[in-house]
């Protein structure tokens, strides 16, 4: 031990000189090589490290890749078997039958119907409740409201889609006189509930960044609060808006649980013919395109045209989902730049 | 009265008319979360006791208790969690701390941001498609996991992105100042610095992951199983599903619903209780924080 000790001290004394000696004329070979050495070795381990982790960053686009391939790979033989057109217009959804039937029909527009629905009622909720988070409300009121508001987002959906089944059905069978309240109001009604926090929350923040310039050169040209929202506020704010609410539609059009426990999953087509012009209704069951596959998908054979039928119809789902995102997306950072320019 | 006074008059009672609308849909808002959860805590209180927790359930469902669901979303959100906070954090250390804006961290984020968007369905059928039938893992906890795991990696990613975003600059520059390489610096000044930001992402995303069920019922999820899952490949009973079960496919829907909300209460005392101890964690931590 105290030989080792005493040569690696004389080495650092060596090098020590060796270092002083070239305080002239650089460092001696010697040294440099080491140096060299080292410096090279960490480089290579950094750069492996930063190759690794770009690897891992990559990921995401790798399984974003594979659900789209593995959607297609999949939906294929339900496509030759039966066409596309078959698939978005037929009307009868009946897979398991004897004489089976792939028409999607009615689910497409159950989802569109019944997400629409929601939105009728949410959007204007939601903004107001946004405009009186980010405009009337107080500071410290306002710190206290937004992460309850939030709370409102953890609810597990399955647990939205009971109170919709026990609660909020037996009201709208009562109101309504219907024998059953599983209808597609009540599916709307939920999912209004569930993009609530989504909507108020991207909004508030969307009139948030709102330059306060803006707001008080309105209000120095003697214009109310209230003007100043809606002139101002909300038209500075709109494409952060739109960009909530698309938001709140990509994840009503892809909600499950509480829909499939709330709506009532009947086969029709969401219609009701009024001096013959067939118009859409929420008034019956209807089953939308993901509760097809929640209700169906655990115990399809694998393999069976049916089970590629489902397949599809996620596709469907997984595209209405991606426009309406990269929409949404588009829509944010247009509101983020014009901001920034401001 | 001028007409000058008039206008302004009814300028203000039309702002004080709208704010108070406003008023009432935030109001609204408040009344429908708190609804909610007196209407869960208030039906749900009376079924919850000892025997509720630890007791397998009996008579088909209208007796015992509920363990097996809480033991098994136990497992499978903690198997999830343990599969994508690794790749999660290091995907994020790519984005924030290696990446240069370019073509490739734009088309990543695109990409993030589109994971998170697409229906948890969807996920579902994609794990019964890829895990349990093509890589022949079966309807099972393994499968669940993962499929959940790639549900959850763009929520990880996010939460640990902002907390790596959380540590000022000024920490890389001086560990790079001092000869530090970049792995350096990272691992012991940037991580360090980060992983309490990191962990409450993680906390949350468990929370999520413990509530879904949509991609479980495809992928492992068992309508009844009085025995607990010993291997990844066996299948289990959770809490969302059992919840699911009880409130639509049993026979006697109205003798069960007790249970039912017991198991609603659970759940949501379960996540809500995941998200307090991240929040409070936040909040110690910000506190000691210095810069």
């Amino acid at each position: 031990m105290a030989n080792t000790d005493e040569t690696s001290l004389q080495k650092a004394k060596q090098r020590a000189g060796m270092a002083r000696q070239s305080e002239q004329g650089g460092y001696s070979r010697e040294v440099q090589e080491e140096l060299l050495q080292q410096s090279s070795k960490s480089n290579l381990g950094n750069f492996l490290l930063e190759k690794a982790f770009m690897l891992s960053g990559m990921l995401t686009i790798l399984i974003l890749l594979l659900i789209l391939g593995f959607l297609l790979q999949n939906s294929w033989p339900a496509l030759r078997e039966i066409s596309l057109l078959e698939f978005l217009t037929g009307r009868r959804w009946m897979p398991s039958s004897p004489e089976p039937g792939f028409g999607a029909l009615p689910l497409i527009l159950g989802s569109v119907f019944v997400t629409v629905g929601a939105l009728l009622m949410s959007v204007p909720w939601s903004i107001a409740a946004a405009i009186y988070l980010g405009e009337v409300a107080p500071g410290k009121i306002r710190e206290i409201l937004k992460p309850i508001v939030e709370i409102l987002e953890i609810f597990p959906s399955v647990v939205l889609g009971f109170i919709a089944l026990v609660v909020v059905s037996p009201i709208i069978s009562n109101v309504f006189n219907l024998s059953s309240g599983l209808i597609g109001l009540n599916g709307a009604i939920v999912l209004a509930v569930m993009t609530l926090p989504t909507i108020i929350s991207i909004s508030e923040d969307a009139l948030n960044s709102v330059p306060k310039d803006f707001k008080e050169a309105s209000i120095a040209l003697g214009a109310t609060r209230w003007e100043t929202v809606r002139n101002v506020s909300l038209p500075a704010a709109s494409s952060g808006i739109v960009a909530a609410i698309m938001l709140g539609f990509g994840r009503a059009v892809g909600e499950t649980m509480a829909v499939l426990m709330a709506a009532g999953n009947a086969l029709d087509m969401p219609l009701k013919e009024i001096l013959n012009i067939p118009l859409p209704t929420l008034m019956q069951s209807l089953r939308t395109l993901t509760a097809t596959i929640a209700i169906e998908g655990s115990d399809v054979p694998w393999g069976s045209t049916h089970y590629h039928a489902l397949f599809v119809i996620g596709l469907i789902l997984f595209v209405i989902t991606f426009v309406v995102n990269l929409v949404s997306d588009i829509m944010l950072s247009r509101f983020q730049e014009v901001n920034r320019n401001d | 009265m001028t007409e000058r006074q008039a206008t302004i008059n009814r300028k203000r009672i039309r702002e004080k008319f709208w704010f108070a609308v406003c008023g009432f849909f935030m109001l609204l808002t408040l009344a429908v979360l708190f609804w909610i959860l007196h209407d869960v805590i208030s039906k749900g209180y009376s079924s919850i006791n000892w025997t509720f927790l630890t007791e397998r359930p009996r008579q088909q469902m209208t007796e015992g208790g509920i363990m097996p669901a809480i033991v098994g979303t136990f497992y499978v959100a903690s198997l999830t969690i343990i599969i994508s906070v690794p790749l999660g954090i290091t995907s994020a250390i790519y984005l924030n701390e290696y990446a240069s804006k370019g073509l490739l961290v734009r088309i990543i984020r695109l990409s993030i941001r589109n994971l998170s968007g697409v229906p948890s369905i969807v996920y579902g059928l994609f794990g019964l498609g890829l895990f349990a039938a093509t890589l022949k893992l079966g309807t099972s906890l393994i499968s669940a996991a993962l499929t959940l795991s790639i549900m959850s990696l763009p929520w990880v990613i996010t939460a640990s992105e902002e907390a790596l975003k959380a540590v000022p600059n000024t920490f890389r520059e001086g560990g790079l100042a001092l000869g530090a390489t970049k792995w350096q610096t990272i691992r012991q000044l940037v991580l360090p610095n980060a992983i309490s930001g990191m962990a409450t992402g993680s906390i949350l995303s468990l929370a999520r992951a413990a509530g879904e069920t949509a991609p479980i019922i495809l992928t492992g999820a068992a309508f009844f199983l009085p025995v607990l899952p010993s291997s990844l490949s066996d299948r289990f009973m959770a809490m969302p599903y059992h919840l699911y079960i009880l409130a639509t496919q049993h026979m006697s829907p109205e003798i069960v619903r007790p249970i039912a909300y017991g198991t609603a209460l659970v759940l949501i005392a379960l996540v809500m209780l995941l998200n307090l101890v991240a929040i409070i964690w936040r909040y110690q931590v910000r506190k000691r924080q210095t810069w």
